[in-house]
């Protein structure tokens, strides 16, 4: 088991941590969003049709809109919380 | 995998030209099976050669992935790329129920159906943002490791060790059942005996290499489920509408739904009452239920312990964050392409079905009809004598097939439509085989779980911490054929409601676990006593929910305040209570599924499939009241928690290997 390399939280520790929670509740909330706020819509939004491919966008975006949504969220996150890591210069070496 | 030590990068590095070649090979070896269809080998062979085939594959990874490195067997040396770790874990994640089931559940439900898309895909959102980077970076075997050096040892590790158990064995006794079920389809075997064999399948791929050869067979499970997958939709995609992109297609099917079910309400072939319109939310869950369904599946994603292991084996937390993308990518392939095989199907069903004459219904429903697996009149759909017998028997029955008549096992919806658009029995068999690899690929790494758990933490952790390697690793192996024998025994019973214990493996897992991640990650005051009574008590609450409205739904509703849930389409109640409790069985315990009360009873009306929905809360509660009450953790651990939340630096457990 290894030892803490400081037993006390540094300004720089604090700093990295209050950044990465902000991210974390910016993208929680995305999450919300597409995984429910959305879907409270459905009536309303079954009645609007996307021209062309002919899906009732209520059922379009269950089907296929949120699960679009949560795989960008998720590419995305990585890169933002990769940068904040090695703003902080806490991110692990190449 | 070619050495039994490893440790080369030139494996890591050749890994992409390696899976490239065995895509390719597998992609000759279909050609060349159909090559053999057409020369007159009859069905049943190819059959087994298909299957025969993929499981030697996947066996002969496992022998050569086979390791005596306590690291390699636990966390396959923690070298696994982003890419793949994310292939792997689509094939860990994707079940049988995926593969076969969730279509399936589309045709029968419409929209609510959807919640399981949503719930079974948005929860990896949460994997990446909350838990599995922070696991990763703290270095543990197993999700009870981190349990018991966050929250002070064996008590937290035993608590974590039965919520796992609890939700990984019921999830994989379904698992060798649906391998039962494709192989005994598929070649004939008698049910029981599929269940050993596909068991035998599994144990070859794990028994030896534990994750290190889990890992590398699953990236090869997934290749052939995702092509078996895409395959016929492809296919009759392009057949139907000219366009190879069955996702974007599906629209138009889904408007000719809608106007057919108008159509059929109007001359009387459907009634308003038996038509569910395959677009229109909440006529089979309520609301409630519904969104329910939907956060218990994500936050139970994030908190089954075999999909988190599978990101303690990437070198480095940035790779385990890229990974849950790819993960999720990867398995985003399959989901979102389950909802254009039940709209192609029903479309099928519903102008090739109903409406015809029996004597002229599409011949491709006979083959599932001899099965049992779709009932026309009430009886097998046989043949065609066989159905127009049955529909006589109805009084005023006009000998044109009404929707009232039609009844379909949800299993045919992907298993048949192959043969829907008319594709040669190569293509039904490629369907088998990824099937199987879903139902394997996961069996794998749930059985690993298991194992992991009771051969590290338990007997080594908790019983002998002084045991070498050597006998480390043998009671792991040990221990695993153990417990898949024992899932295997289980499944061949054939339990009744098999499909809705998996979702209460999340919901088990969602209780158990969640709070106690996400507090121990994101609260530093957080106790060892705060978190281990949050834990019993989040899952005690879930388990007496499930056990209670379902064993014992009498007792629920004359001692603990019960009332009937409410039918989605009308908003009344699902059962007379008054009626249904002056029974004679009203009161019986551990009743049949067929019971009038079981899982029709609860509170708030929550389906009991969402009862990590009343667990969930309750532990994230006592843990916040508890741990407020009790002293301030050492800071000592503060400091470890800080360490878990900075990628850069060593892990904070380390093993000796």
């Amino acid at each position: 088991m290894s030892s803490p390399t400081n037993s006390t939280t540094n300004e720089n520790d604090k700093a990295h941590w209050d950044k990465t929670t902000r991210l974390m509740y910016m993208h929680l909330g995305a999450w919300f969003f597409f995984g429910y706020v959305v879907h409270f819509f459905v009536v309303p939004l079954n009645k609007i049709t996307i021209p062309i491919l002919n899906f009732p966008l209520g059922f379009y975006m269950a089907a296929q809109g949120s699960l679009i949504a949560f795989v960008v969220i998720l590419f995305l996150f990585a890169k933002q919380q990769d940068a904040i890591d090695r703003e902080f210069g806490v991110a692990e070496d190449e | 995998m070619t050495t039994a030590t490893g440790g080369s990068s030139d494996f890591i590095k050749n890994l992409g030209k390696m899976y490239a070649t065995y895509t390719g090979t597998f992609l000759g070896f279909i050609i060349l099976l159909a090559v053999l269809e057409q020369v007159g080998v009859p069905n049943k062979i190819l059959g087994y050669l298909f299957v025969g085939f993929t499981i030697a594959v996947y066996a002969v990874i496992g022998v050569m992935s086979r390791t005596a490195e306590v690291s390699e067997y636990y966390v396959a040396g923690r070298r696994v790329p982003a890419l793949y770790n994310g292939m792997a874990t689509g094939a860990d994640w994707m079940s049988a129920a995926s593969f076969v089931g969730m279509a399936g559940t589309l045709f029968l439900l419409g929209y609510d159906g959807l919640a399981w898309v949503l719930g079974w895909t948005g929860g990896f959102v949460l994997v990446s943002i909350l838990i599995g980077p922070y696991l990763r970076k703290f270095g543990a075997y197993t999700v009870p490791d981190f349990m018991a050096f966050r929250f002070g040892g064996n008590t937290a590790r035993m608590v974590a060790v039965i919520v796992l158990v609890c939700c990984s064995f019921t999830y994989v006794t379904a698992q060798i059942f649906g391998t039962g079920i494709i192989a005994s389809r598929f070649l004939g075997m008698q049910f029981e005996v599929a269940v050993f064999a596909g068991l035998a399948g599994i144990l070859l791929c794990s028994m030896l290499g534990g994750m290190r050869a889990v890992t590398w067979t699953q990236i090869a499970q997934y290749i052939v489920l995702i092509i078996a997958y895409l395959t016929p939709i492809i296919i009759l995609s392009t057949k139907k509408y000219g366009i190879p992109i069955p996702e974007l297609t599906y629209g138009n099917a889904i408007a000719d739904i809608t106007a057919r079910e108008q159509q059929m309400l109007a001359t009387g072939l459907a009634t308003a009452a038996g038509l569910k319109p395959h677009i229109q939310p909440f006529i089979n869950y309520t609301p409630l239920n519904f969104f329910g369904i939907v956060i218990c599946m994500m936050i139970g994603t994030a908190s089954l312990p075999h999909i988190l292991m599978r990101y303690f084996t990437t070198p480095t937390v940035r790779e385990a964050r890229q990974s849950v993308a790819w993960s999720l990518l990867f398995i985003f392939l399959l989901y979102f392409s389950a909802p254009a095989y039940a709209a192609f199907s029903k479309l099928e069903v519903y102008t090739n079905i109903i409406g015809r004459d029996l004597t002229e219904v599409r011949p491709w429903m006979f083959t599932w009809g001899e099965l049992g697996l779709i009932q026309i009149c009430g009886k097998n759909a046989a043949s065609i004598d066989a159905i127009v017998a049955a529909c006589k028997a109805i009084a005023g029955h006009t000998g044109v097939v009404r929707l009232q008549d039609f009844v379909i096992n949800t299993d045919v919806i992907v298993l048949s439509t192959p043969e829907i658009a008319g594709l040669p029995y190569v293509i039904s068999g490629l369907v088998a085989a990824g099937g199987l690899a879903a139902a394997l690929s996961t069996a794998d790494g749930l059985l690993l779980a298991i194992a992991n758990a009771l051969s590290h933490d338990i007997y080594y952790k908790m019983v002998d911490p002084a045991a070498p390697t050597v006998r480390r690793l043998l009671v792991a192996r040990i221990l695993l054929l153990i417990v898949a024998v024992a899932a295997a025994y289980t499944a061949s019973t054939r339990p009744g409601d098999i499909l809705a214990m998996v979702g209460w493996a999340f919901s088990l897992a969602m209780a158990g676990n969640f709070p106690a991640l996400i507090m121990g990650v994101w609260w530093k005051r957080t106790t060892a006593v705060g978190a281990v009574s949050g834990m019993i008590a989040g899952f005690g609450l879930c388990v007496f929910y499930l056990v209670v409205t379902r064993y014992f739904p009498g007792a629920g509703v004359a001692y603990f305040g019960m009332s009937s849930l409410a039918n989605p389409a009308t908003g009344l109640p699902l059962v007379d209570l008054a009626k249904a409790m002056a029974a004679p069985n009203a009161m019986d315990s551990w009743v049949l599924v067929s019971h009038p009360l079981a899982s029709k009873v609860g509170w708030f009306g929550l389906n009991n499939i969402a009862a990590g929905l009343l667990g969930m809360p309750v532990g994230f509660l006592v843990i916040y009241v508890v741990s407020l009450m009790g002293k301030e953790p050492s800071k000592e651990m503060q400091a470890y928690v800080d360490e878990i939340r900075k990628p850069r630096g060593r892990t904070v457990l380390e093993e000796k290997t």
